[in-house]
C-alpha cells in the first residue's frame, strides 16, 4: 500500500539528510521524495511517497515527528488530494516517425520541449498512471534517457497542510 | 554576571551560556581547535574535570546526569575527539538520558576540505542524537545552546551535540541570552488524555491479574512515589527494568524484580498469566519480552509513555497514554479504585517462594561466589549508588542488590556498552559526592576504561571499584558454555593484569580479595578510607547468570543454570 506524506520542515541545511536518513535506519522505503520551499521561506515541504501498511505508516509519521526540524506530518488521502508529477523523455525520433510521436505528445496534452535530428524531448505533467501510460506508447520508438521529478500533491479545497 | 549586550568572544558567550543553563561541571579532554575555550574555562567558575579518554568524558556526563535528573554536559576535541564520544552519545541516546556534547570543529572555511582532525560529527552523530547543531555564525550560539538544553532536558530525555568551529570561538558577539525557546517543531506531550486514563481505569479494577511494568521513564520523570502509590492501591505487583531499577523500592512486598532474559521466574510467570499489563515508561525491549508473539499474549496493555512513537512500536497497545509518566499515574490515581488482584497476590506469592532467586553455596566454603558479594554490598551500604558494567557482574547486581530509592542505580541498557561503569561512576560521584558509589565491574569491562584511574586519582574523586574477576569474558563464556558446547573462543582473559599492582601504580588503593571472609572487610576499609579504591575481587570462575530465557524464547521458557558442582 502505498502513501502520499506531505511533510513541513525547517528550510535549513541538513533536513533533507535527516529525513533520508531516519527512513534508510528504520529500512522503511521511499518511493519518491521531492523538497521545495513553500510559501514562506523558512519552510519546506518534502511529498514523500512511502509503501507499507498501516502499522509501518504510522511508525514513519510518528519517527518523522520525532525530528525535531519537521513541523507537520499529514498523510494525503488519495480521494481529496490533487497530484502531480512531470517528466522528461528523450525519445529517438527521425522524419519517418516525429508525427506519429507528435500524435501521441496531443493526446496526452504533453509539450515537446526540444527537437534535433534524432532526439526530441518530450514534457509531460500528470498523476503517475498519466505518465506510466505515455512512456508506454514511446517507448516503441526508443527512450533513450528520461527523468521524473517524483510526486508532488496538495490537499484539495481551502484547507491546507500547515493550517 | 555580564550585562544583556556586553561584547565578548564566542568563546567567552560559551561558558556565559553554561552558567545561565545552571552548569558546575563538564567532563572533558583539551586539543587544538578548542584552545580560546579552554582559555576561558581556566578562570572560570565551572569545575573542569579532565578524563583520559574522550569516551570516559561521555559516560561520565551520562552517569553525572543519571545521578542528579541534571543534563551532563562533556566536551572534546574535533576529529578523533568528537569521534570517541560517539559509544557515549549512542549510550545516553538508548538510555534516554539528558546530555549536551559539545565539539570542537575545525574553522568554518575549511570544513569540508578533510582538513587535519576534521570530522563530520553531526552527521556521524545524527542517529544517535535528539538533535545536533553545527554553528554557523556567533550570534546563533546563544540560541543554539538554549535550545539544546532544552531539547536534551524535556520530553523524552536525550543527547544532543553542539560542534564548535573554531572560528566562532574566536568571532566577536553582543552577548545575549535568550529567554525562551522557539521550536515550533518541537513541543512534548506532558498531561495525558484524561478519556484515556478513564479508559485505563476502568479496565484496571475490572482486572484480576493485574501486572505493572516500569522503566526508566518512571526515574527521569521522577513518578517513582506516584508509582509506589498507584501499585498500592491498585494492588498490583510490579517489575521494574534493568534501566527502572530504583523506581519502585526492591524491598515492597509488591516488587517482582527484573523481566526477561535474566529476571526473576515470577515476574515473568506473572507477565505471562497477567490479563492486564500497565507498561509505564517501557520501550517492550528484546530483551524483556523474548519472543514477542508470546508476550503477555493474554493480557491488555495499558503503554504510558512521553514518546508516541513507543507506542505500538513493538507490541500493540490497547490503551495507549501519551504523557509525563508522573502526571499520568497522579491523574490516574484519582480516577482508579482496586483490582481484583487477592487471589492474583496469593499465587505470586506462592511463585516466590518456589523459584527464588538463588544460587549454590561455593563447593569450597572459602570460594566466593559473585552473587554474595552483591549482597554483601547491600548490607554494608543499602545506600550506595550502584554503577555497573555490562555483563553477568551486571545481571548480579541487579538481582541481589534492594534498590530503595531512584537514582541509584546506574547501567548500560540499551547500547550494553562494556567500560561504561567507571566512568559513569565518576559522573556520579561528581555528582554526588555525599553517596559511597560503587562500580560493580567485570575484569573484562573494567579494562575497556582502565586509564580512568588517573582521573579519579588527581582529582580525588573516591569511586570503589569492585571487580569480579574471573578471569573470561564471563556473559559470553556463559553462551559458548550452554550453546557452544564449553569451547572459550577468545573468552578467557586469565592473569593478564595484577589488579592491585595497578591501582597503586595510579596511587589508589588496591585490595585482593579471595575468601569469602575477606569480603565484607574489604568494602568496609575501602568506605572508611575515602580514597579512590580498587577491590578485585577474585571469584568463581565459571558461575552462570540464572535464571535466563534463551534467545528466541518466550520468558516463561526460563531455566535454571546453577552449576552442580
Amino acid at each position: 500500500m502505498r502513501h502520499t506524506l506531505s511533510v513541513l520542515v525547517e528550510n535549513r541545511h541538513g533536513v533533507l539528510a535527516r529525513v533520508a536518513g531516519m527512513f534508510a535506519r528504520r529500512g522503511y522505503n521511499i518511493d519518491s521524495l521531492t523538497v521545495g520551499v513553500t510559501e514562506d521561506p523558512t519552510i519546506s515541504r518534502m511529498t514523500i511517497v512511502v509503501r507499507g501498511d498501516d502499522e509501518v505508516l504510522e511508525q514513519v509519521t510518528k519517527q518523522l515527528n520525532k525530528l525535531i526540524d519537521v513541523i507537520r506530518v499529514s498523510d494525503l488521502k488519495a480521494e481529496d488530494t490533487v497530484e502531480r508529477e512531470m517528466a522528461l523523455f528523450k525519445v529517438s525520433s527521425d522524419v519517418s516517425s516525429r508525427s506519429e510521436i507528435m500524435q501521441i505528445v496531443d493526446i496526452f496534452r504533453a509539450r515537446i520541449i526540444d527537437v534535433a535530428p534524432k532526439s526530441m524531448i518530450v514534457e509531460v505533467t500528470g498523476d503517475e498512471t498519466k505518465i506510466e501510460a505515455i512512456e508506454q506508447l514511446l517507448r516503441p520508438f526508443g527512450i533513450k534517457e528520461m527523468v521524473r521529478t517524483g510526486k508532488v500533491a496538495l490537499r484539495r479545497g481551502a484547507k491546507g497542510v500547515s493550517s | 554576571m555580564t550585562g544583556p549586550t556586553e561584547r565578548m568572544t564566542g568563546a567567552r558567550a560559551f561558558i556565559e551560556c553554561l552558567y545561565r543553563e545552571g552548569v558546575d561541571t563538564i567532563f572533558g579532554y583539551p586539543g587544538g581547535v578548542l584552545l580560546p575555550i579552554y582559555d576561558e574555562l581556566y578562570s572560570s567558575n565551572i569545575r573542569h574535570i579532565l578524563v583520559r579518554h574522550e569516551q570516559a568524558a561521555a559516560h561520565a556526563a551520562e552517569g553525572y546526569a543519571r545521578a542528579t535528573g541534571k543534563t551532563g554536559v562533556c566536551l572534546a576535541t574535533s576529529g578523533p575527539g568528537a569521534t570517541n564520544l560517539v559509544t557515549g552519545i549512542a549510550n545516553a541516546y538508548m538510555d534516554s538520558v539528558p546530555m549536551v556534547a559539545f565539539t570542537g570543529q575545525v574553522p568554518s572555511s575549511l570544513i569540508g576540505n578533510d582538513a587535519f582532525q576534521e570530522a563530520n560529527i553531526t552527521g556521524i552523530t545524527m542517529p544517535i542524537t535528539k538533535h545536533n547543531y553545527l554553528v554557523q555564525d556567533v550570534k546563533e550560539l546563544p540560541r543554539i545552546i538554549k535550545e539544546a538544553f532544552h531539547i536534551a532536558s524535556t520530553g523524552r530525555p536525550g543527547p544532543v551535540l553542539v560542534d564548535l568551529p573554531k572560528d566562532i570561538t574566536t568571532d566577536m558577539i553582543d552577548f545575549h541570552y535568550p529567554e525562551k525557546v522557539e521550536l515550533r517543531g518541537y513541543n512534548p506531550t506532558y498531561q495525558g488524555n484524561l478519556q484515556q486514563i478513564k479508559k485505563a481505569a476502568a479496565e484496571i479494577e475490572r482486572s484480576s491479574n493485574p501486572v505493572i511494568y516500569a522503566g526508566g521513564g518512571v526515574i527521569s520523570s521522577g513518578a517513582a512515589a506516584e508509582l509506589k502509590k498507584f501499585a498500592e492501591k491498585i494492588q498490583a505487583p510490579v517489575t521494574t527494568t534493568l534501566t527502572g531499577m530504583g523506581g519502585f523500592p526492591g524491598d515492597h512486598p509488591l516488587f517482582m524484580g527484573m523481566p526477561g532474559m535474566h529476571g526473576t521466574k515470577y515476574a515473568n510467570y506473572a507477565i505471562q498469566e497477567a490479563d492486564l499489563l500497565i507498561a509505564v515508561g517501557v520501550r517492550f525491549d528484546d530483551r524483556v519480552t523474548g519472543k514477542i508473539k508470546s508476550f503477555a499474549s493474554n493480557a491488555k496493555i495499558i503503554h504510558i509513555d512521553i514518546d508516541p512513537a513507543e507506542i505500538s512500536k513493538n507490541v500493540k497497545v490497547d490503551i495507549p497514554i501519551v504523557g509525563d509518566a508522573k502526571w499520568i499515574l497522579s491523574h490516574l490515581l484519582k480516577h482508579t479504585g482496586k483490582a481484583q488482584s487477592e487471589e492474583w497476590l496469593k499465587k505470586i506469592a506462592g511463585w516466590k517462594e518456589l523459584y527464588p532467586l538463588h544460587y549454590l553455596e561455593a563447593a569450597c566454603k572459602d570460594d566466593i561466589k559473585p552473587q554474595y558479594i552483591i549482597e554483601q554490598i547491600n548490607e554494608v551500604c543499602p545506600d550506595a549508588i550502584i554503577v555497573t558494567e555490562v555483563g553477568q557482574h551486571q545481571m548480579w547486581a541487579a538481582q541481589y542488590f534492594k534498590y530503595t530509592e531512584p537514582r541509584t542505580f546506574i547501567s548500560s541498557g540499551g547500547l550494553g556498552t562494556m567500560g561504561y561503569g567507571f566512568p559513569a561512576a565518576i559522573g556520579a560521584k561528581v555528582a554526588r559526592p555525599d553517596k559511597v558509589v560503587i562500580d560493580v565491574s567485570g575484569d573484562g569491562s573494567f579494562q575497556m576504561n582502565s586509564q580512568e584511574m588517573a582521573t579519579i586519582v588527581q582529582n580525588n574523586i573516591p569511586v570503589i571499584i569492585a571487580i569480579f574477576n574471573n578471569g573470561f569474558l564471563g556473559m559470553v563464556r556463559q553462551w559458548q558454555e550452554i550453546f557452544y558446547g564449553r569451547r572459550y573462543s577468545s573468552t578467557c582473559i586469565r592473569d593478564s593484569v595484577d589488579f592491585v599492582k595497578l591501582a597503586e601504580a595510579y596511587g589508589a588503593l588496591g585490595i585482593r580479595v579471595t575468601k569469602c571472609s575477606e569480603v565484607r572487610p574489604a568494602l568496609e576499609k575501602a568506605i572508611a578510607s575515602g580514597r579512590p579504591t580498587l577491590i578485585d575481587f577474585i571469584v568463581e570462575c565459571e558461575e552462570n547468570v540464572s535464571p535466563m530465557v534463551p534467545a528466541g524464547a518466550a520468558i516463561n521458557e526460563i531455566l535454571d543454570l546453577e552449576r552442580k558442582e
